[in-house]
């Protein structure tokens, strides 16, 4: 089996549209949460999320670019671009055959599908833009970074709600690790900050109008947020030949299904995830010092994931860290997992621990160290990265220190 | 107007707990009335829907809503006094 390390990493989200301006943020313990600038929030009742600001797509796209570029995409190919300019790397000849794309997304093109709902059924429109399809479709983002980087290799998108990036990267290490690919380009992104998009929200009351704070007595629901982060998964051989910066290594992933309900959380299947992603990474439960928790800011959720933690850590369980930066970017859907890890790897590589902000009353369902406010430093050699998503569908992945 | 009330909020519980409109009684729970989670978000849509009224209710922790949903009888009371206020 082949080992797999990080060796290149990018990001645009409502914490800053590089890498060291999202770290920063987590670093300071910035909120990127504030009010939504969409058409037609007047008609919302959510009207807050994380959102990229001050974004211009015609300072990155040409026109061409931007017709068949929906804002998922876009953002991917932001992140890509900063990911693959730090890993170093060329696909050219037998590498570009040996090298693929996964990506997570929940919505697609969600941008493109609402504008395009509008303009047919609210202008009563009867043409569309010939792009239409080419644009919304989920796996037009990985679609484009293969094009954009000549990837020739296995590329798909997976689409498992909120745990979508987090299956994504787990793919990818499996077939770096097998030796199916030597480089994977992976991770996720979601822009489902639209009419449309928040509306359906809406519907489920569980999203909060004023905060994401998990763990905190005081929390009331979710909050959305957009963007994308972007890794390059690579063969550890491969990276060491070429003298490449590593970033982390993965060392192990899970995944699991609930089969009980469409919504609720089972602390059964998020225990099953966790402690088969320490299984496959062949670590014990004492090994692992941080966790960068699913943390929606639900009741639902944070019970069931603080119980899960419990039951798979035992008296470790208060002694490890966990932290949800959903309150600092919010639940970026299918691209969550990605901007998370983002989180892991700082706190491997910078022995920097992200906090869990908004974080103003303990509640008793939720005891662990939940590294309340303000990062942290700490000495961290081994993460975990949970991903628990709607359909019951969860994903583990296993990070040590490079 | 609130016998109306009533018998409005009893046929959507019913129709959700898939139950005769006989069976559903002031005292019920929804618990009681095999209704889940979903199950009361969807009651609630269809309430909001058939009085034209917004139901401040939070899924996160429903106890902790304004709308108190403890039972039928308090369904109908919450809905009664929602319909007075926003009908103004």
């Amino acid at each position: 089996m082949k080992r797999v390390v990080i060796t290149g990493q990018g990001t645009i989200n409502a914490l800053g549209q590089s890498v060291p301006e999202t770290l920063a943020a987590f670093r300071e313990g910035r909120c990127g949460i504030g009010p939504l600038d969409i058409r037609d929030v007047d008609r919302l009742s959510i009207k807050i999320g994380g959102q990229v600001r001050g974004y211009e797509p015609e300072s990155h796209f040409n026109r061409q670019q931007i017709a068949l570029y929906d804002r998922f995409t876009q953002f991917t190919l932001l992140a890509a671009r900063e990911a693959l300019a730090q890993s170093g790397l060329d696909f050219c000849g037998e590498l570009s055959l040996e090298s693929g794309v996964a990506l997570g997304t929940s919505g697609g093109g969600m941008n493109t599908l609402d504008e395009n709902y509008r303009s047919v059924y609210e202008d009563g429109k009867n043409r569309v833009h010939p792009f239409v399809v080419p644009k919304l479709m989920n796996n037009a983002a990985a679609s484009h970074v293969s094009m954009t980087f000549n990837l020739k290799g296995p590329s798909f998108t997976v689409a498992t709600a909120c745990s979508s990036s987090n299956h994504a990267m787990g793919q990818a290490f499996h077939m770096i690790r097998s030796g199916m690919t030597r480089v994977m380009v992976t991770g996720g992104s979601e822009s489902m900050l639209c009419f449309g998009g928040i509306k359906a929200w809406e519907g489920l009351r569980v999203m909060s109008k004023d905060g994401c704070r998990p763990f905190s007595a005081n929390r009331n629901g979710m909050v959305q947020g957009e963007g994308a982060a972007i890794f390059v998964f690579e063969d550890y051989e491969h990276a060491r030949a070429r003298g490449a910066e590593i970033l982390a290594e993965v060392v192990g992933f899970a995944m699991t299904a609930d089969a009980s309900d469409i919504v609720m959380p089972s602390r059964q299947g998020a225990a099953r995830a966790i402690s088969g992603a320490l299984r496959d990474a062949r670590l014990t439960p004492e090994d692992v010092d941080y966790i960068n928790a699913h943390g929606t800011g639900t009741a639902a959720n944070d019970k069931t994931e603080c119980a899960a933690v419990a039951d798979v850590f035992g008296p470790h369980a208060d002694k490890l860290m966990i932290s949800s930066t959903k309150s600092m970017h919010g639940h970026l859907i299918g691209g969550t997992g990605a901007v998370e890890l983002l989180a892991c790897i700082m706190a491997l590589k910078d022995g920097v621990v992200a906090p869990t902000i908004g974080y103003d009353e303990p509640d008793p369902e939720c005891t662990l160290d939940v590294v309340p406010n303000h990062a942290r430093e700490a000495k961290v050699d081994t993460v975990l990265s949970n991903a628990f998503a709607f359909g019951g569908l969860n994903a583990v992945l296993a990070l040590r220190k490079a | 107007m609130s016998d109306s009330v009533r018998d409005k909020v009893i046929a959507i519980i019913a129709e959700q707990a898939v139950l005769e409109v006989s069976d559903v009684k002031m005292e019920s729970t929804l618990e009681e009335l095999g209704i889940d989670s979903l199950g009361l978000v969807e009651s609630i849509f269809a309430i909001e829907e058939a009085f034209d009224i917004q139901v401040p209710f939070n899924a996160n922790d429903p106890s902790e809503s304004d709308f108190d949903i403890s039972s039928v009888a308090a369904i109908v009371t919450a809905v009664e006094q929602l319909v007075a206020d926003q009908r103004g």
